[in-house]
């Protein structure tokens, strides 16, 4: 698994007297001992996002002695970030996410060597960002750079501890081991963009990506140290709200497209492409969007726009355009409540589902209906700086 | 007879929010078409537009993934749990 471990780096993987203080608890478990902590100096992990899978992936790793961490990240911290990013804190708000996470965990453990890159991983850099290290331990939010993590890792023959999370639930594994199975064995191909919900319009319980990024270190450390049966050909599945954990069995698939008998992908694709990505577009080229300011003046003119608001009740509790309330999914079945003689604006948390609410009612003959661009949160930047943002 | 089939997170905005459901059928296939049958907008979550099971969305009776048992020919009883499980998406922003 490892080039660099073993005994050529023995010598410079030695402890000092501060690091056997330090390690003292790890030192006296016979699994771990003076060896395996030596062992997690001379290792490195590459976290792929420093967000909310990747903050306790941080914080333990650095404070458990791995020697090496590198961070992909191009974000700055966010205000709305602290509700689960445990890694970032009120005074780095603003301040991007990579400085954050390093004056963290020097401060945990100043014998961690940091590597940052301030960048959005992609098929050019993937392969030369993820080459250095032992483990890769994938902490990201989008299919795209999963689906390139893990491609990438199955080239480079790198472990991929993978976590994903949504609302109360998570999904654990280790992909791209020797002889197991990869991301694309479990999911050949991506879902549409839209018809999967992302957390940012699903909402996520704060604590989870804690639960299931503690997980994933639990699982780098093993992988590390070689000890216990690593999530290999396994898929753990948490459920915070029932408190339930679930195991499913994966195997490879002899099929799969990257790590099967006959590989297919044999270099790193356009993945936003493969996940059925375009380049956003502007408000001013989609002809089915309106921009806030353009509702704005037509409603100050006295203008008569019904507003079809698709959220959920309780992100219309939090700040309203005083809109007619029917949540997406809800549209199909109460749609009689529309009239589609009327000029009909639709407006979401930020325009996705809006877009889809759009184009279902123009396949049941809407004419009239429009997408507010940016949603009531564009509202609430542009229009009205008094209005609650969540 | 019926069986137990786990309705994942992502897709319970489809079933009344109900996460467990007891549905009739000799086989996944038939459950699935039981399940789709009561709650129809589920359908194109489930299965593409020419009828396949879509390739994000896994069945598994038990802990085993039914494209490795008899697909969705893959005889249930009573005593077998179904799981619909979907990728997700979420973890870093």
């Amino acid at each position: 698994m490892r080039e660099s471990g073993g005994t050529a780096t023995g010598t410079e993987a030695r402890l000092s007297r501060d690091e056997i203080r330090r390690y003292g608890r790890h030192l006296i478990l016979p699994e771990v001992g003076l060896e395996g902590q030596a062992k997690l100096k001379a290792s490195s992990v590459l976290l792929v996002g420093a967000g909310g899978l990747g903050s306790p992936l941080a914080l333990y790793l650095s404070a458990a002695g791995v020697g090496r961490i590198g961070i992909v990240d191009f974000d700055v911290v966010d205000e709305s970030n602290l509700q689960r990013q445990i890694l970032h804190s009120t005074p780095y708000i603003g301040r991007p996410k990579l400085v954050s996470a390093k004056d963290r965990i020097h401060a945990i453990n100043p014998h961690v060597d940091v590597e940052l890159f301030s960048m959005r991983l992609d098929s050019e850099n993937a392969l030369e960002v993820l080459r250095d290290y032992d483990v890769v331990a994938d902490g990201t939010d989008n299919f795209p750079t999963r689906y390139l993590v893990n491609d990438a890792c199955v080239m480079l023959k790198k472990p991929n501890v993978y976590g994903s999370i949504f609302r109360f639930e998570g999904q654990v594994s280790v992909f791209a081991a020797p002889g197991g199975p990869c991301y694309r064995c479990l999911y050949a191909d991506p879902p549409p963009p839209g018809l999967v919900p992302s957390c940012a319009e699903g909402g996520v319980l704060g604590v989870l990506p804690g639960i299931v990024g503690t997980i994933q270190a639990t699982e780098t450390l093993k992988l590390l140290l070689g000890i216990g049966e690593p999530l290999v050909g396994r898929l753990l599945l948490v459920d915070a709200l029932t408190m339930k954990t679930r195991e499913l069995r994966l195997r490879r698939n002899p099929a799969c497209k990257v790590c099967g008998d006959h590989p297919e992908i044999t270099r790193l694709i356009d993945y936003e492409a493969f996940c059925g990505i375009a380049p956003p577009a502007e408000a001013g080229e989609d002809p089915d969007a309106v921009t806030v300011t353009d509702v704005k003046s037509r409603l100050d003119r006295g203008e008569e726009i019904f507003l079809l608001d698709v959220r959920e009740p309780q992100e219309y509790e939090i700040a309203n355009l005083g809109g007619h309330l029917i949540p997406l999914n809800d549209l199909p079945r109460r749609v009689h409540e529309l009239d589609s003689s009327r000029d009909i604006v639709v407006y979401c948390h930020s325009g996705v589902r809006s877009g889809q609410a759009v184009q279902f009612l123009k396949t049941l003959g809407f004419r009239k209906v429009k997408n507010l661009s940016g949603g009531i949160d564009a509202w609430a930047e542009e229009i009205d700086p008094e209005m609650a943002r969540y | 007879m019926a069986t137990r089939v786990l309705i994942p997170t992502p897709l319970r905005a489809y079933t009344g929010k109900q996460e467990a459901l007891l549905l009739e059928g000799k086989t996944v296939g038939e459950i699935l078409a039981s399940l789709t049958a009561t709650y129809a907008p589920l359908k194109r979550h489930l299965y593409d537009d020419a009828g396949a099971l879509r390739n994000f969305v896994n069945v598994y009776v038990n802990d085993e993934d039914i494209r490795y048992l008899q697909k969705e020919q893959t005889r249930v009883t009573d005593a077998d749990t179904v799981s619909i499980i979907p990728s997700i998406a979420g973890g870093r922003s």
